[in-house]
């Protein structure tokens, strides 16, 4: 070979190893449908046709998207403080964020849960839990702002939460990180002999309030539960925990959490575990927790209760059974019939699928018990298995259905959603998804009912889907339309924070409910000043609290005396009564609190402690109308 | 003429003023004239209705929005209590259906062409009486207003639509004002009715 050819076949190798890469790339965007910009495209003026509601991971928050546009409407803050509307620092939301440890203005949440009426999404409620220190929280949707917090005592990692059965009568919350119950000071090995313990704690739901009260908790054995989901129809009266760590290794879980073929779904029968409190079998326990509410247009009233009803599994016989489920599976899901419980593996190979019938057909025969764990029966695999998907994919995660005999299947490890079709359990398509996928979501897709149609994949590690923005790149999900036979991809947007998972509801059963403003003649917060007559200071020795109003474009009184060190209450009512006219108010230089936004008709509190002598203005930081930058008055501050 | 005046009414012609007086009394509970008010950023636009007694917004909260949006120019606060015709105008209604009752106990064709006269009195200084209130809103502005167009009045207009600024005001009899009218109507038909009867009795 001369070096003429040498240089030809390097030129070559360069060319074909420019094109390689290339070609992958076009087989990739190729599964783009190409009129799927029409199809997320929604036009000035025109509404999205479903809300997406998604957790906001480590934000703490939830976010509000409109699909197929993918549009982010809004942040509800849930379990973190907001500075862009008070939420947390003012009067009336920071006893929000109480819990047994204190003020805990940050927390992880992870799974989105809509309230439901009959199995059928019902567009009232959204519950969202606190990983960190466990909590739920009930977001009411007709204002899209948290009402309600509670704290879920005896129990580490509020993971396996929140998971409402059928009519929403409860919301199920399992323990992540089992612990010494009542916690205790004992050697970490402790937890490899069975001393830490789990605990699967039912929290009621007031069917017209939306009021949370913890019902029951049932000690479990001390494996780490990561997700659950209850059943349907026949299914009605079990939730299914999934659970990994049966090992109950303490250290290096990475392999010792690992080691066994099969980790456990735990089926629990919720009915008659009530039915076993209401005969006694439970005992009193300890546990300290709290209960923040929030009514309309009032502060957040924080309470503190103590003593829970504890029950073991083995005083209440056909209450639990643990399903064996290969490799630490994380999803547990429920088909739209209740018949099928869908494992999600991680580690495994297969996605195995239980059978409800056979379940209730096996669950209490000897001859179909493996062993039993602290008085929970353990049944074999083969007797409550339904069937496997072969080879579907690496790391399957979480099941989601159409509602027209598919199912969904998330893959962490090999980057894909699944579909497949339940009975024959036959992969019938497999679709990329560029980055590794956590959990998914259809519309209605928990449901009895799904509305179908799209599908979410949200991720858990992105690479390189949008412009690079630092280190820390773009949480994101990816749109599919699952509607024909063949799902297409749509299109994907960054979301905030890790979107864990998230509920989607058609929009006609929300957006006409959404409240507009707060009324002011049913203003009945205890500061309300309806009028600008009844605006007002009263000084209570060094506490001077000032009535003040709020209307487009100032607010009365207008100027403040004040002396160093007096603390001093803005209690400002917002006089407006149209739609979308809030307005804001900040203080120059407020060290302890940040901005309100007080929406038409709304009461909050800014406090504020007079500092050195000055003059101070405030102002309204909410853009209100032609003369809004005019909306700013003085404070003095006197030695 | 004079025959025409004593000429009693016809049954028909009887009951229908016992109709009109009834109608009448639906002018109690129902708006007579409505002006609405569109802008773009007022999507859902804002109205406000003119009721035989007071003033009230298409919705609870339109009339406040149109005092917020008035108050940039330095026109006064529209309220029912500023306008007196509001306390005296049940008492003209009543008149009127007063009319319509008696006429049906004493049925002569001299009552209904009463009852037009005073329909016509009624529309006329009721119209000059709204048109002079819209005057005075439109050009009494307070001069300390924060927006001052030079040469800009702000009057609505009596019927029709009207552009002001970036803002369509419509106006427009409502139920009740078409009520009115309708009555009129009927008096007028009642009016030339009877004077055919009195033609084909002549002949
Ligand atoms: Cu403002």
């Amino acid at each position: 070979m001369n070096k003429k050819t040498n240089l030809i076949l390097i030129t070559l190798g360069i060319v074909v190893l420019s094109i390689i890469p290339n070609c992958k790339k076009g087989a990739a965007t190729a599964t783009l449908a190409s009129d799927a910009a029409s199809r997320v495209y929604v036009a000035p003026g025109e509404k999205d046709e479903v809300y997406a509601f998604l957790s906001g991971g480590f934000s703490g928050q939830m976010s509000v998207y409109g699909i197929p546009s993918a549009r982010l409407f809004k942040i509800i803050p849930v379990f973190s403080v907001f500075p862009e509307n008070g939420y947390g620092f003012d009067e009336e939301t920071k006893d929000m964020l109480k819990t047994t440890h204190g003020y805990v203005p940050w927390d992880d949440s992870h799974h989105v849960e809509a309230s439901m009426t009959d199995g059928k999404q019902d567009g009232r409620w959204m519950f969202l839990n606190a990983n960190n220190t466990p909590r739920l929280a009930r977001i009411d949707l007709k204002s899209f702002e948290t009402k309600e917090i509670l704290e879920i005592p005896n129990t580490a990692g509020n993971h396996a939460s929140p998971f409402a059965t059928e009519n929403t009568e409860y919301l199920m919350a399992a323990t992540r990180f089992s612990v010494p119950v009542p916690q205790a000071s004992v050697p970490i090995d402790s937890f490899s002999k069975g001393g830490f313990k789990g605990t699967v704690t039912m929290v009621k739901v007031d069917k017209n309030t939306g009021r949370l009260s913890i019902e029951l908790q049932v000690l479990v054995p001390g494996f780490d539960y990561d997700l659950s989901h209850c059943g349907k129809k026949k299914s009605h009266d079990w939730c299914f925990f999934s659970s990994y760590n049966s090992e109950q290794a303490h250290k290096m879980l990475e392999v010792g959490a690992s080691k066994k073929d099969k980790d456990f779904i735990l089926a629990f029968n919720w009915v008659r575990a009530k039915e076993c409190k209401d005969q006694g079998k439970a005992y009193n326990f300890g546990g300290e927790y709290v209960n923040n509410f929030r009514e309309e247009n009032k502060p957040a009233v924080s309470t503190k209760l103590s003593g829970v009803k504890m029950l073991n599994p083995k005083d209440c016989p056909g209450m639990m059974y643990y399903m064996p489920t290969p490799k630490s599976p994380h999803g547990t899901d429920v088909d739209s019939t209740g018949e099928y419980i869908v494992g999600g593996g991680k580690l495994a190979s297969v996605i195995p699928v239980h059978s409800f019938s056979k379940m209730i057909e096996v669950k209490d025969k000897k001859e179909h018990h493996s062993t039993e764990i602290d008085g929970i029966p353990v049944l074999k695999y083969e007797s409550t298995l339904a069937g496997e998907v072969q080879k579907p994919c690496l790391g399957p995660l979480h099941t989601e259905f159409d509602g027209q005999g598919y199912a969904y299947t998330s893959c962490f490890v090999s980057s894909e959603v699944v579909k497949w079709k339940l009975g024959t359990w036959e992969v019938v398509q497999h679709l990329p998804a560029y980055y590794s996928v956590g959990h998914l979501s259809i519309v209605g897709g928990s449901s009895t009912e799904p509305y179908g149609k799209y599908l979410i994949a949200m991720n858990k590690i992105t690479k390189d889907r949008f412009l690079p923005v630092g280190m820390e790149l773009p949480q994101s999900a990816q749109l599919y339309d699952i509607s024909s036979g063949k799902a297409e991809l749509l299109s994907d947007f960054p979301t905030v924070g890790e979107p864990h998972y998230s509920q989607m509801i058609p929009a006609k059963l929300i957006m006409d409910k959404t409240a507009k403003l707060y009324p002011l003649e049913e203003n009945k917060h205890p500061y309300a000043t309806k009028t600008e007559n009844e605006a007002k200071i009263v000084k209570l020795g060094s506490t001077t609290h000032i009535y003040m109003t709020a209307i487009r474009s100032h607010f009365k009184p207008d100027i403040i005396e004040a002396r160093t060190g007096e603390t001093l209450y803005f209690h400002v009512t917002n006089l407006e009564q149209d739609y979308d006219i809030p307005h804001g108010f900040a203080i120059g230089g407020a060290p302890n609190m940040t901005n309100l936004l007080i929406m038409p008709g709304e009461t909050r509190t800014f406090k504020w402690v007079a500092p050195k002598p000055g003059v101070y203005p405030f102002y309204c930081t909410d853009f209100c109308s032609a003369l809004h930058q005019e909306m700013q008055q003085y404070i003095r501050v006197s030695p | 003429m004079k025959g025409l005046l004593f000429q009693s009414l016809s049954k028909k012609n009887r009951l229908l003023i016992l109709g009109v007086g009834l109608i009448l009394v639906a002018v109690y509970v129902i708006p007579i004239w409505s002006i609405s008010i569109s802008a773009p950023q007022y999507p859902e636009g804002l109205g406000m209705h003119i009721w035989i007694s007071k003033i009230t917004g298409a919705t609870p909260y339109d009339l406040k929005n149109i005092n917020l949006l008035n108050h940039y120019i330095g026109m006064q606060e529209i309220v029912s209590e500023s306008i007196p015709e509001l306390l005296f105008m049940p008492y003209v209604l009543g008149y009127l259906i007063f009319g319509a009752l008696i006429t049906g106990l004493y049925p002569k064709v001299g009552m209904a062409i009463l009852g037009i006269i005073n329909l016509i009195i009624v529309g006329i200084v009721g119209l000059a009486d709204f048109w002079r209130w819209e005057y005075n809103y439109g050009h009494n502005l307070n001069p300390d207003a924060p927006i001052i167009v030079e040469g800009m009045a702000y009057q609505p207009p009596l019927l029709g639509c009207k552009e002001m600024l970036n803002i369509t005001a419509c106006s427009y009899p409502s139920y009740g004002g078409i009520i009115l009218g309708l009555s009129l109507i009927v008096l007028v038909y009642i009016l030339w009715d009877e004077k055919q009867r009195k033609k084909s009795n002549v002949v």
